[in-house]
């Protein structure tokens, strides 16, 4: 049966719609009109269910609608909830104010940013990498990046992920056209290669045995595992890389919230430059997640197999399917990077750093498993023999506590559970006691 | 061994004129760097200078030539296995307003002290009503509280924001709120729309067009090669707009595509369709059982009781797709908002909704446009902001007026610019990048050639309305003198 779950403003005739074979022409059963001529995308038909996140909101509404009464704590769906420090948010407002008059006015930016935020990230964030602000291309966000980029490859191309990870990749794969059909056995699709890691591999995926791929997607540190590649992890991934001339999507989204001496930034590792491309985003380490900013950086000696240099490509993608991020938004990530600016912003990352811990700690004092939560915001709680699912549903019934099911990241995600440490530290304590009431 | 092509002759004579280097050899590199002060170096350091020195000597070793010939090595680069997009490949030069932005540094830097006036690229020049901008400082500083701090929206939009939409634009058409998914604009829309679609559907596009139907077209895969001859791409149906048939397609020559552009009123050509003809190219549409992409970006601008939304139309909730945008009404170029709407009742031939789809593109390769361009839309909407923008809008109305009269006065057959802040001058017989260059050369201001919008538009200049009075009148005095 088709689940629909993200539209949930529709009328209910078209909610509850089976799935229809594009084989035939027929009139909806509720009779609202008749069908245009043009055949649906088969790409959008390969894909399953809806994206993962709405999919959890929509449960999340359905529990409140249930339980009116119960104070539901989401640690779901990754969504900052701290106040942005003021430094930067009355520098929105002031480039905001400045938009009604003469002087501060600004129409069309360059598609590719503003040149001082990109300068600012280039020196700030890459320090003594040589990283040049011509390769930064600032943007509305990673997941809208994502897209771009899948734009640029087009369908021709294969990749690889890790198994878990973060949906967006597999999903615009799908949607571009560079996968097969989903195969409910494996709960994987076909042409994608899934790269599994576990604690047994160290959340890293075994290079020896893994096929190549034009493009292989890393997230480090990792959403939703929470592991942080070490240097020697990623040394492997570009020697592996160089060796297989394969091009390395890594998502450094997560960056900030590194404790350790796991790298931040992927061209931390030589010979990086000819095989990477790096995204980042400002939601999860200035609170951004509404206002919109992030990052892609293309290294000008990246090469397709004709010599020709990605970064062109994707200057013209940019140029041409997005017209640039808010300049209000642009300003915000200018003030994030000054001196004063980026110790607030950290000082917020260190807040769920130390509710992360918080977690970590509750889940492993009832003898979980639990990694991550040391470099990321999110703790990766094992439940050995339980389907993922179900102890989401457990969880939300028996503590009104919103995770989420580690299987919504991949077929290696069962038997785990997603808890992310964005959230109000009494929510946070609060949650804890809850889950040792249940769950001692 | 480095492969030379045949075709080179007496390459050797022109290294001869290089200066002559030899390249340290790899022991040479390691010794120099001994005696550098590596005692300061910690391990990790140490580690990772060795790793460079690694993959340099790997380099190195590449380029050993045997050759005694030749006294210098040519740096091989890396190159990944990965194809390059053979669509990216069609693709003609650079998308066209980056082009003109190219022209006119360019000339800026040959003549420094000219004073350029940009009437190029459509950008806004006015500033922003404060009722918007303080609704959008209040809201970036709301960000700093506790009770004020919102993370992610919902990826289609604001739901106050989509009810206002639909309020005000929508009012007594019957689109509701959840037919409207905000944005960051239109031209952003157009390629998830496109990316929606996928590669196998064929699009029509009005012949001249906003080039961004056409390029979005070529990247995702729906088209041919470009023809040169021609200058059209294989597989797109250009549908001809020019002062002959009124800057309205003979719908009668057009073959059938799955999907149809349509600008209205429209960029370049400033003409807006009136009720008539878009009753018929409704009746197209359904009949061919295509979908209609209708831009309305430039509605505010319409002087006359041309209709405003496609969904005016009777029926066309069933054929109509709808695309717009806070871009050109309230100064929004740089912050970025806009809207698509997509009625519950637009259906594939399968029978599923095309919003669905939408709404999953949406979701999957989107998140949300930002949440105070979002609240600026919002106070757009209030009564102090509606009223606001019409006032913009109609300051760069007159300043179209007078791009026309300065125009006509001179003799030019003028076209647009009734219903739409453009100003289509027809130039006989001339190419239209001609026309743009010399009118920067002689007058130093900055127009657009018509071809860049297709070849159709060959032969005009397209003079936009976004200006500061002052370098409008000025602009004009310049035109004035030049075809006098």
């Amino acid at each position: 049966m088709y689940k629909l779950s993200t539209f949930s403003s529709m009328p209910p005739a078209i909610f509850l719609q089976p799935r229809m074979s594009h084989a035939s022409l027929k009139v909806q059963e509720d009779g609202i009109g008749v069908c245009t001529r043009v055949t649906r995308n088969l790409n959008m038909e390969k894909l399953r269910n809806g994206y993962l996140f709405p999919e959890i909101a929509m449960r999340e509404l359905e529990h409140m609608k249930k339980y009116p009464n119960a104070k539901v704590i989401s640690l779901g769906i990754g969504d900052t909830t701290e106040p942005i420090p003021d430094i930067v948010t009355s520098s929105m407002a002031n480039h905001a104010r400045r938009l009604s008059t003469v002087e501060g006015y600004r129409g069309y930016g360059a598609e590719q940013g503003n040149k001082a935020l990109r300068k600012a990230i280039a020196e700030t964030l890459y320090g003594d990498l040589p990283i040049k602000d011509t390769e930064i291309f600032v943007s509305d966000g990673s997941q809208c990046d994502i897209s771009r980029l899948q734009l640029l490859l087009g369908s021709n191309v294969t990749i690889a992920v890790q198994d878990p990870t973060f949906p967006a990749y597999i999903d615009s794969s799908v949607i571009i056209g560079q996968t097969g059909d989903f195969q409910d056995e494996t709960g994987k699709y076909q042409n994608i290669k899934y790269m599994p890691c576990r604690p047994q591999n160290n959340f890293f995926p075994d290079l020896t045995t893994t096929a190549t791929t034009d493009v292989i997607f890393i997230c480090s540190p990792n959403n939703p595992t929470g592991h942080a590649a070490s240097r020697k992890q990623l040394e492997q991934l570009v020697e592996f890389a160089r060796a297989n001339r394969s091009i390395i999507i890594f998502d450094s989204a997560y960056a900030a919230y590194v404790t350790d001496e796991s790298p931040r930034s992927i061209f931390e590792i030589p010979g990086a430059r000819e095989v990477a491309i790096e995204i980042s985003s400002f939601s999860k380490f200035a609170g951004f997640t509404g206002v919109r900013l992030g990052w892609t950086v293309v290294p000008d000696e990246l090469l397709f197999s004709n010599g020709f240099p990605v970064i062109k490509d994707y200057n013209r993608i940019v140029c041409t399917c997005f017209n640039g991020a808010s300049s209000i938004a642009q300003a915000g990530g200018l003030a994030c990077l000054s001196s004063d600016g980026l110790m607030a912003v950290q000082s917020v990352v260190d807040y769920y750093k130390e509710n992360a811990k918080i977690l970590g700690d509750t889940f492993t004092s009832l003898g979980l498993d639990v990694y991550g939560g040391i470099n990321a915001p999110y703790a990766w709680v094992h439940f050995p023999g339980m389907k993922s699912w179900d102890v989401f549903t457990e969880l939300l019934e028996k503590t009104h506590i919103i995770t989420v099911p580690g299987c919504g990241f991949g077929p290696g995600g069962e038997e785990h559970i997603r808890v992310s440490a964005f959230g109000h530290r009494e929510c946070i304590l609060e949650a804890s006691r809850r889950l040792k009431s249940l769950l001692s | 061994m480095l492969a030379f092509p045949q075709k080179i002759v007496g390459y050797v004579n022109v290294w001869q004129h290089l200066p002559q280097r030899r390249l340290e050899t790899t022991k040479e590199y390691i010794d120099k760097k001994k005696v550098q002060k590596k005692d300061e170096e910690s391990s990790q350091q140490r580690k990772t200078r060795l790793q460079e020195i690694k993959y340099k000597k790997e380099k190195l070793e590449d380029l050993i030539v045997t050759n005694s010939a030749l006294r210098f090595s040519i740096p091989k680069s890396h190159m990944t296995k990965v194809s390059r997009n053979a669509n990216m490949a069609k693709l003609q030069a650079g998308y066209l307003f980056p082009e003109i932005a190219r022209r006119r540094s360019a000339h800026m830097l040959k003549y420094p002290d000219a004073q350029v006036i940009s009437l190029g690229i459509g950008d806004t020049t006015e500033p922003i009503p404060e009722v918007i901008t303080s609704g959008m400082a209040k809201k970036a500083n709301a960000l700093s509280t506790l009770e004020g701090y919102s993370g992610y929206g919902a990826e289609q939009g604001e739901n106050r924001l989509r009810a206002a939409i639909a309020s005000t634009y929508y009012g007594d058409l019957s689109i509701e709120e959840s037919d409207i998914f905000v944005s960051d604009g239109a031209k952003s829309d157009i390629s998830r729309l496109q990316v929606m679609f996928g590669s196998n559907v064929t699009m029509a596009v009005q012949d001249p067009s906003y080039p961004a139907y056409v390029d979005s077209s070529v990247i995702l895969g729906q088209t041919g090669q470009f023809q040169k001859d021609v200058e059209k791409y294989g597989n797109i149906e250009y549908m001809k707009c020019n002062p002959e048939n009124g800057f309205f397609p003979d719908l009668s020559t057009v073959s059938r595509t799955d999907i149809i552009f349509f600008c209205s009123p429209n960029n370049p050509t400033g003409n807006a369709a009136t009720r008539e003809q878009l009753t018929r190219l409704v009746q197209f549409a359904k009949d061919n059982g295509s979908i209609l992409v209708y831009d309305s970006a430039y509605a505010m601008y319409i002087s006359d009781d041309s209709p405003r939304s496609i969904f005016e139309i009777p029926g066309a909730k069933e054929v109509a797709i709808e695309v717009s945008s806070f871009s050109k009404y309230a100064g929004f170029t740089g912050v970025r908002l806009g809207w698509t709407v997509v009625p519950k009742e637009l259906l594939y031939s399968d029978g599923f909704p095309v919003a669905k789809d939408f709404n999953r593109i949406v979701c999957t390769t989107f998140n949300g446009a930002s949440n105070i361009s979002q609240a600026g839309g919002l106070a757009c909407l209030s009564p102090e902001g509606l009223e606001a923008m019409h006032k913009v809008v109609g300051f760069y109305q007159e300043n179209t007026n007078i791009i026309m009269e300065t125009f006509t006065s001179l003799g030019f057959s003028v076209y647009g610019g009734k219903n739409a802040p453009y100003v289509w001058v027809h130039f006989p017989g001339q190419s239209s990048w001609d026309v743009f260059s010399e009118i920067l050369e002689k007058t130093h201001v900055v127009t657009t050639p018509g071809s860049g919008f297709g070849p159709a538009g060959d032969g005009f200049i397209r003079v936009s309305a976004f200006g500061h009075r002052g370098n409008v009148l000025e602009a004009c005095k310049r035109f004035k003198q030049l075809y006098k």
